[in-house]
């Protein structure tokens, strides 16, 4: 999923500085799972926005909706009505999510009121942790389903570095270093074989090094 | 004349395994406490979240006691320890709001604690009259629209 987090209250409200009335808009997929950006974190923020601009006397409105996707059109007229009347959007869904909601209601301020920071999962209760960067060509099956891109801090594909202290990364010794966990994994399933292949260069044209990416499905476009 | 004192009206969340009994035996002990709480009985201070407390300042109370059972001593094992968790989130967000954090407190009071209970509550009280009434309530909105 996308995790984020939200961005401080005093920011967000000067944010929307400019504006009376506005929509505290909810997204009920990734940010709700990562505690950022569903129907309680709205109703959380909105109360301490509200608040907070009174104990700055400024006259601030702010509704409260959260709709069930942000970065689907479909589901956006779930919240047309609401933003036809506040004077500006202030989204708690993800980069994609505060984008999708600009192009679609042209007319209207939108801004983002949380920092998307990563693909990743739950690694604990509270802890969420990066797995993904989308680098867009997925070598996951070359290194028993961990990935040195993210989970190692020098994304080296012919690892280790020689670096780590008893397992521990050296550029940051609370992450376990990933090229022992790829070691590990590998032993497991029998495929240490695998590290004696010498990896060539990664092709980084289709990460977003490579520009903006698109998907074109000619079998599902009408 | 003799100023007005400032009453202030604290929500307290009573765990309804210990504080919420601790409340019930300090009234058969015919001890007081002042009558500034307003006591909402839960079933464990792990239910409370964090909006309970926002909308309970938003809605004008002047402080917000979160009692629970003594730690190690939660009847759900350990839903005190998430409240206290909670607690002092929501105190952070206070004061990224500037709201004084001291207006929102947890304690941990078992069910035998009658005299502690009371005495917390007398100690809440004086500090919430010691900040003053909550400034959210006091802010007229309509005003502040007449002079933008």
């Amino acid at each position: 999923m996308i995790v984020a987090q939200r961005k401080n209250i005093p920011e967000l409200l000067s944010i929307v500085e400019r504006h009376r009335k506005v929509l505290l808009l909810g997204c009920g997929t990734c940010v709700t799972v990562c505690l950022a950006g569903g129907q309680r974190e709205v109703s959380i923020i909105a109360s301490a926005l509200r608040m907070a601009a009174k104990l700055k006397d400024r006259a601030l409105e702010v509704e409260e909706l959260t709709i069930e996707r942000q970065c689907d059109n479909v589901f956006l007229e779930q919240a047309a009505e609401a933003i036809k009347k506040t004077d500006a959007v202030l989204s708690l869904g993800c980069g994609a999510g505060v984008q999708a909601l600009a192009e679609r209601f042209t007319g209207k301020p939108v801004y983002a009121g949380l920092d998307t920071a990563f693909i990743g999962i739950l690694e604990e209760r509270g802890v969420w942790a990066e797995k993904c960067t989308a680098c867009g060509q997925c070598v996951l099956h070359q290194y028993g389903g961990i990935c040195p891109i993210t989970r190692c801090a020098k994304h080296m594909l012919n690892g280790p570095c020689s670096g780590s202290r008893e397992d521990r990364c050296e550029v940051n010794p609370d992450r376990p270093c990933a090229w022992q966990l790829i070691y590990k994994r590998l032993k497991e399933i029998g495929q240490l074989d695998r590290l004696k292949e010498i990896k060539p260069p990664k092709n980084w044209r289709p990460s977003l090094s490579g520009g903006l990416r698109t998907i074109v499905r000619e079998d599902h476009r009408v | 004349m003799k100023p007005e004192v400032f009453e202030p009206k604290i929500v307290a969340f009573c765990c309804h395994y210990c504080a919420y009994a601790s409340a019930d035996l300090a009234g058969s002990m015919r001890i007081q406490y002042p009558p500034n709480v307003r006591i909402i009985r839960t079933p464990c201070t792990g239910r409370l979240e964090t909006e309970y407390f926002m909308k309970a300042f938003e809605n004008g109370a002047d402080g917000v006691l979160v009692a629970g059972c003594l730690e190690g001593g939660c009847h759900f094992v350990e839903g005190n320890l998430c409240a206290r968790r909670r607690v002092n989130y929501t105190r952070d967000l206070l004061a990224e709001i500037s709201l004084e954090k001291e207006r929102l407190r947890m304690v941990n009071i078992s069910a035998a604690m009658a005299r502690p209970l009371a005495d917390t509550i007398t100690d809440m009280v004086e500090t919430v009259r010691k900040l003053g009434p909550n400034p959210i309530k006091q802010k007229n909105l309509t005003k502040l629209e007449s002079c933008t």
